[in-house]
């Protein structure tokens, strides 16, 4: 069962706009420690193709959104990803399968994520992460990368922080792809 | 202005391209690439945009007709126009944003300044000029021939092409009725999935009309749809068990253009459609919307969120499929981009109030799911296509199935000809096609704005 509905597409753009703000970046070394250190385990389990695990990292409404052209508008045009929870299930069932030839033989990749700066939200329950990263891929004989920045919407766990929303930017978003089927 | 290309003894290409099976050069040769991009990316009419890109005067994208840079414009007076992207000075491009809207183009190497008619409107410091910059050599070069059909922008440098109609022949029949299934025919581009290979643009074109390939090539995409054991017939189910014999067929139309249709698959009836595409981001919300707002009417609406299950393929480079205008765009023989365009319906009189918004809603979505979950292996497919041609010894490809079956293909008083949608009697069609063109010596012209 979908949640998208207008009311989340008014939201999404309404947390999206005018929030890397300097009076909304924090310093506070346990709140910076905290953030990163969940998308180092992020990256890890991605890199360790433990995709199941990394989609328990996802609140239960969730969004895993890549635009299809800076600042794109999911409700006007096309993205690379739009996934919901049970979208981000099926990509994760269909490289599952052996069958996906893009992934077969699987990527093997390494992400180096940095520069990560902290944003507050409406409320001390939710925050917004900025962070760079790099993803050197290996595959079919060939190592190539894909960089960007990403947009983490995060929302405070019992065990630390779930991704209520992970926008990720490449920055040849609106360029031809050479098989993005990796799980960014 | 005529250009005429100078005929190459290199290539036999009867002995290249025989009844049942081509040879690997097609799709490796640098040189055979090169000859395409005028004999088959130049001298036929290629798609080069749509209409809802540049909707007012002085809208433009940038494109390529084959290799050629060009600026795709509706001018200040409206007329479409399709610019050579190469200022008449030096050759650099005077336009380097993928689309906008501007009445006139500097070019920033030294300011030569056109107007979007391609007119030059002036150079810095002309006094250090002997010339007349009134002479027309000096204005923008552009494609002789541009027309549209329904929106959809073709042009040709051979002033010998048929007109567009005449090219797109009974093959316009299908690409209307997919027009026509939007209300008032109105369709608008809505960004695109833009993917990259390593591999001959051919290997796209073989796969077109390829009914051969789906259960195992999206074996993957197959499983993920269908998940749900509850509701196995999701998507491209129907082509599991016996392709062969499904009621979906093949129709070549000649001059290199098929037809996939696999609606005779489907019930006739509104709804048929939404209750075989797969599950995406809002289906239950909206869908939920617009059956309490229309009851039993609401499938028609839905219909136009789904997947249209044709695969209509205009040569050398327009395939439509689903709701999507794909493109091919050919780098080099062995590099290729396929832009699949998304499309949305357009408000109007005929539609009620908050149903287009509803249903484009749903058909990004729905239109986001073969291109990342589909294409992708096809694209891999065709790159590791690739790989193995570069086995020099092992000179062919085949193509021959359906081949020489009695009874299998018929071909009707017009010359369209119908075969089962697992059959490659199209590729057959379209590559012998290729093989006149690639013949000919066409001759090709630019023209300037006088």
């Amino acid at each position: 069962m979908s949640y998208v509905d207008d009311a989340f597409y008014r939201d999404l753009a309404a947390q999206f706009v005018d929030w890397q703000r300097e009076d909304r970046r924090s310093l506070e070394p346990a709140l910076l420690e905290s953030c990163r250190g969940l998308l180092h385990l992020e990256a890890r389990l991605l890199d360790e193709g433990r995709f199941e695990d990394w989609l328990a990292l996802f609140a239960e409404e969730c969004l895993f959104w890549v635009p299809g052209s800076a600042g794109g508008d999911p409700k006007r045009e096309i993205a690379v990803a739009f996934d919901d929870r049970r979208q981000l299930e099926g990509r994760i069932y269909r490289l599952r399968t052996g069958y996906a030839w893009s992934q077969v033989p699987q990527a093997r990749t390494t992400r180096i994520v940095s520069n990560v700066e902290v944003f507050s939200g409406a409320s001390d329950a939710v925050c917004m992460v900025r962070s760079s990263f790099l993803i050197t891929e290996f595959r079919a004989g060939a190592t190539r990368t894909f960089a960007g920045w990403n947009a983490h919407r995060l929302s405070r766990a019992d065990a630390g922080w779930r991704i209520l929303v992970k926008q990720l930017n490449l920055i040849d978003c609106d360029q031809n792809l050479r098989n993005p089927s990796l799980l960014l | 202005m005529n250009i005429s290309i100078s005929s190459r003894p290199a290539h036999d290409w009867d002995a290249l391209v025989q009844a049942d099976r081509a040879h690997r050069i097609l799709y490796t040769d640098p040189a055979v690439f090169e000859e395409e991009m005028t004999k088959v990316f130049a001298a036929v009419w290629v798609y080069l945009g749509h209409e809802s890109q540049i909707p007012r005067k002085d809208d433009f994208i940038t494109t390529k007709l084959g290799l050629r840079p060009i600026i795709l414009l509706r001018d200040a007076a409206g007329v479409l126009r399709a610019l050579f992207n190469r200022c008449t000075h030096r050759g650099s491009t005077v336009c380097r944003a993928a689309s906008g809207s501007a009445r006139a183009f500097q070019c920033p190497y030294h300011g030569w300044t056109f107007h979007n008619s391609g007119r030059l409107a002036g150079v810095p410091w002309p006094e250090g000029y002997a010339c007349d910059f009134k002479d027309d050599k000096f204005n923008l070069a552009q494609v002789p021939r541009v027309e549209s059909h329904r929106g959809f922008i073709f042009g040709t440098l051979n002033l010998e092409a048929p007109p567009l109609e005449e090219y797109l022949g009974e093959a316009a029949r299908p690409l209307d009725d997919w027009i026509d299934r939007n209300p008032g025919g109105r369709i608008a581009v809505c960004g695109a999935n833009r993917l990259k290979y390593k591999g001959n643009w051919k290997l796209a074109y073989d796969n077109s009309c390829d009914g051969y390939h789906v259960v195992f090539s999206h074996r993957s995409l197959l499983e993920m749809e269908n998940r749900d054991e509850r509701d196995p017939n999701k998507g491209m189910s129907y082509y599991k068990s016996k392709p062969d014999e499904a009621p979906m067929y093949c129709r070549c139309y000649g001059r290199g253009h098929h037809l996939k249709d696999k609606r005779p698959n489907m019930e006739r009836r509104p709804g048929a459609l939404w209750a075989i595409e797969g599950v995406h981001p809002g289906k239950e919300r909206y869908e939920q919307r617009l059956r309490e707002r229309f009851g039993r009417e609401a499938g028609r609406w839905l219909d136009l969120a789904s997947s249209e299950p044709i695969n209509l393929t205009i040569f050398p480079n327009l395939l439509i499929l689903g709701n999507h205008i794909q493109v091919l765009e050919p780098v080099a023989a062995d590099e290729t981009d396929t832009v699949w365009y998304g499309t949305a319906v357009v408000d109007g009189p005929d539609m009620p109030p908050g149903v287009a918004d509803d249903i484009n809603a749903l058909r990004l979505r729905t239109q986001e799911s073969f291109p990342s979950f589909g294409e992708v292996d096809d694209l891999t497919n065709f790159e590791e296509i690739q790989k193995g041609l570069a086995a020099q010894e092992d000179e062919w490809v085949y193509m021959h199935r359906g081949m020489d079956i009695p009874g299998r293909i018929t071909t009707d008083g017009k010359g369209i000809v119908t075969a089962p949608a697992t059959d490659e009697v199209f590729m057959r069609l379209y590559i012998h096609h290729w093989k006149e063109l690639m013949k000919s010596n066409p001759v090709l012209s630019i023209k300037r704005a006088p």
